[in-house]
């Protein structure tokens, strides 16, 4: 079974060792050093760590509600009858099959201060211009609004098949009673679709947790490391300061957090249903 | 009325998706000072920022790294796929539902917590700045193994045992009878595989220092992040249309497949 030479090879061994390693002091050209907790305790002082926790949860706060929301209006627009809805169903689905790399440099650009479109935006009606990329209070809400507009057309799809499973002569005896279109989908397609809206939660909360690529190109992690996320941090502790024991016990410790998370979704979930 | 009004604020919903990456190609074919224009069709042409761009980066060496390694590990994970599917759900042997349980384990892993050790196996192996870092442990994929496993268990049996009859193994089993019964789900396991491997950046980043066996994103992406596009615009946007080019143009062609795809991977969660 090679399956099974590959799962311990590139699964099994690499957990296994990542627990050794976080006993270990070691920047992979010297020899390894026993540390004993010296990680962990490390880890719990780390101030950066935790601000890099609190920016990924930032993230996750805004970016999950307003991806629901967002994803959830287009799919209830594009369940209408309308013409050409394969067309616009393709249109909204074009961000997510692009490298996050070109999505990022292309919104660097409409976040631009001077120059960006947002900012011409604001100043043509009059308002004043923000530092979208540059302010620390900015800077995490532009990359959950660019993460949301690149992910939204995968969660419109999923939406979508969720809309189509609410048997349609529900509707048809609302319709009977009077009920407006508002009235509609708030009594009948949300308490129907919850069960989407949950798969959408905890799938975004798993992508969200390994946001890397957008702050790495868009801020390096800055103004002021507010857009430093968990998983660049690891990152540099690992490969700027090859600090290879330390940076695996904060993967060890993230990945822990990320497990008790979903699993806590999931038992909410669970008792919801 | 009501309709057209509708109709109109949809195509603007639609144009908030795809006039950005229209920008993109019309500024990076625009003169240096043009760029910041916002318009549909450029006053003028120049190829100027691609011709830079390909003097500074390798970015054509990087696109057949790209394809070869995408290639490499789509075709690994449908064959290594289709076979460990087949094995779990035709054969019978001793520890299968325990397999099969672990395979599903590996799922809910996040990668974190696998990146530095994976790496050190890298070093250990040197393999850093080979093809075989960036290809051999994407080779097998659980998500790919159970959807084979599904779609496998939905054919009907008489088909496999006809074969066995006419003399066939469990190879020619698989390659013979079942892929060419399994195009739906060879074809979306290849799209999703495939895709994956061309936008994967972390990795590439981690393994790969070398600019000549660089993949098209980690290219772009030192480019970008590194002084080297010297904050010409331009140049970064060309490099940043080359890397979107091919997945777009296939996009367009089997936009079908993509989106049906990527919703059967969210679906199967």
């Amino acid at each position: 079974m090679p399956y099974m030479l590959h799962f311990f090879l590139f699964i099994a061994f690499p957990v296994v060792f990542s627990i050794v390693l976080t006993f270990h002091k070691w920047n992979i050209i010297a020899p390894m050093q026993y540390t004993g907790l010296a990680n962990y305790i490390h880890l719990f002082n780390d101030a950066f760590f935790w601000k890099s926790l609190g920016n990924t949860l930032i993230f996750l706060a805004i970016h999950i509600p307003l991806q629901i929301i967002v994803a959830l209006f287009l799919a209830e627009v594009l369940n209408q009858k309308i013409k050409f809805r394969g067309f616009f169903r393709a249109a909204f689905f074009l961000p997510v099959i692009v490298s996050g790399v070109v999505v990022t440099i292309l919104w660097q650009q409409l976040y631009g201060f001077d120059t960006g479109l947002f900012n011409r935006i604001l100043t043509s009606v009059g308002f004043s211009k923000i530092g979208w990329l540059t302010d620390p209070s900015w800077a995490m809400p532009s990359i959950a609004i660019m993460a949301t507009w690149k992910n939204v057309g995968l969660y419109i799809i999923l939406f979508l098949v969720g809309l189509q499973t609410v048997p349609a002569h529900y509707y048809e005896a609302a319709e009977l009673e009077g009920a407006n279109h508002m009235q509609k989908f708030f009594n009948i397609t949300l308490p129907m679709i919850n069960p989407t809206i949950f798969m959408v939660v905890i799938l975004s909360t798993i992508s969200g947790f390994s946001l890397f690529i957008e702050p790495y190109v868009m801020t390096g992690g800055g103004p002021l490391n507010s857009t430093l996320s968990a998983v660049l941090y690891i990152y540099k502790q690992g490969f700027f300061y090859y600090h290879m024991g330390y940076s695996a016990t904060l993967g060890l410790f993230f990945a822990l957090l990320i497990l008790a998370v979903v699993a806590i979704q999931k038992k909410f979930i669970e008792k919801e249903q | 009325m009501k309709r057209v009004i509708f109709y109109i604020l949809l195509t603007l919903g639609a144009l908030v998706f795809l006039y950005p990456f229209l920008w993109v190609v019309i500024a990076s074919l625009s003169p240096e000072n043009q760029i910041g224009n916002l318009t549909f069709i450029p006053t003028s042409i120049s190829f100027d920022a691609y011709s830079q761009m390909i003097s500074k980066i390798p970015i054509f060496r990087a696109f057949l790294n790209s394809i070869f390694v995408a290639t490499c590990v789509t075709a690994g994970v449908l064959v290594f796929g289709s076979m460990v599917g087949y094995a779990l759900s035709r054969l019978e042997f001793k520890g299968r539902n325990m397999i099969f349980y672990m395979i599903i384990f590996t799922m809910t892993l996040p990668f974190q917590i696998t990146l530095i050790p994976q790496y050190i196996l890298m070093v250990e192996f040197h393999w850093v700045d080979t093809y075989w870092a960036l290809i051999v442990p994407y080779l097998m994929n659980a998500l790919a193994i159970v959807m084979f496993r599904q779609y496998f268990k939905s054919l009907p049996q008489s088909l496999i045992d006809a074969a066995r009859i006419d003399g066939c193994n469990d190879f020619q089993i698989i390659f013979k009878i079942l892929w060419p019964n399994s195009i739906s789900a060879i074809v979306t396991i290849g799209i999703i595989t495939f895709m994956t491997s061309w936008n994967e950046v972390l990795w590439p980043l981690i393994v790969i220092r070398e600019d000549k066996l660089m993949t098209m994103p980690q290219l772009v992406t030192l480019f970008a992040v590194g002084g080297r596009a010297e904050s010409q615009l331009g140049v970064k946007l060309a490099a940043a249309t080359m890397l979107a080019l091919p997945i777009v143009l296939a996009y367009l062609f089997f936009q079908k497949y993509f989106i049906q795809s990527m919703a059967s991977t969210g679906l199967k969660e």
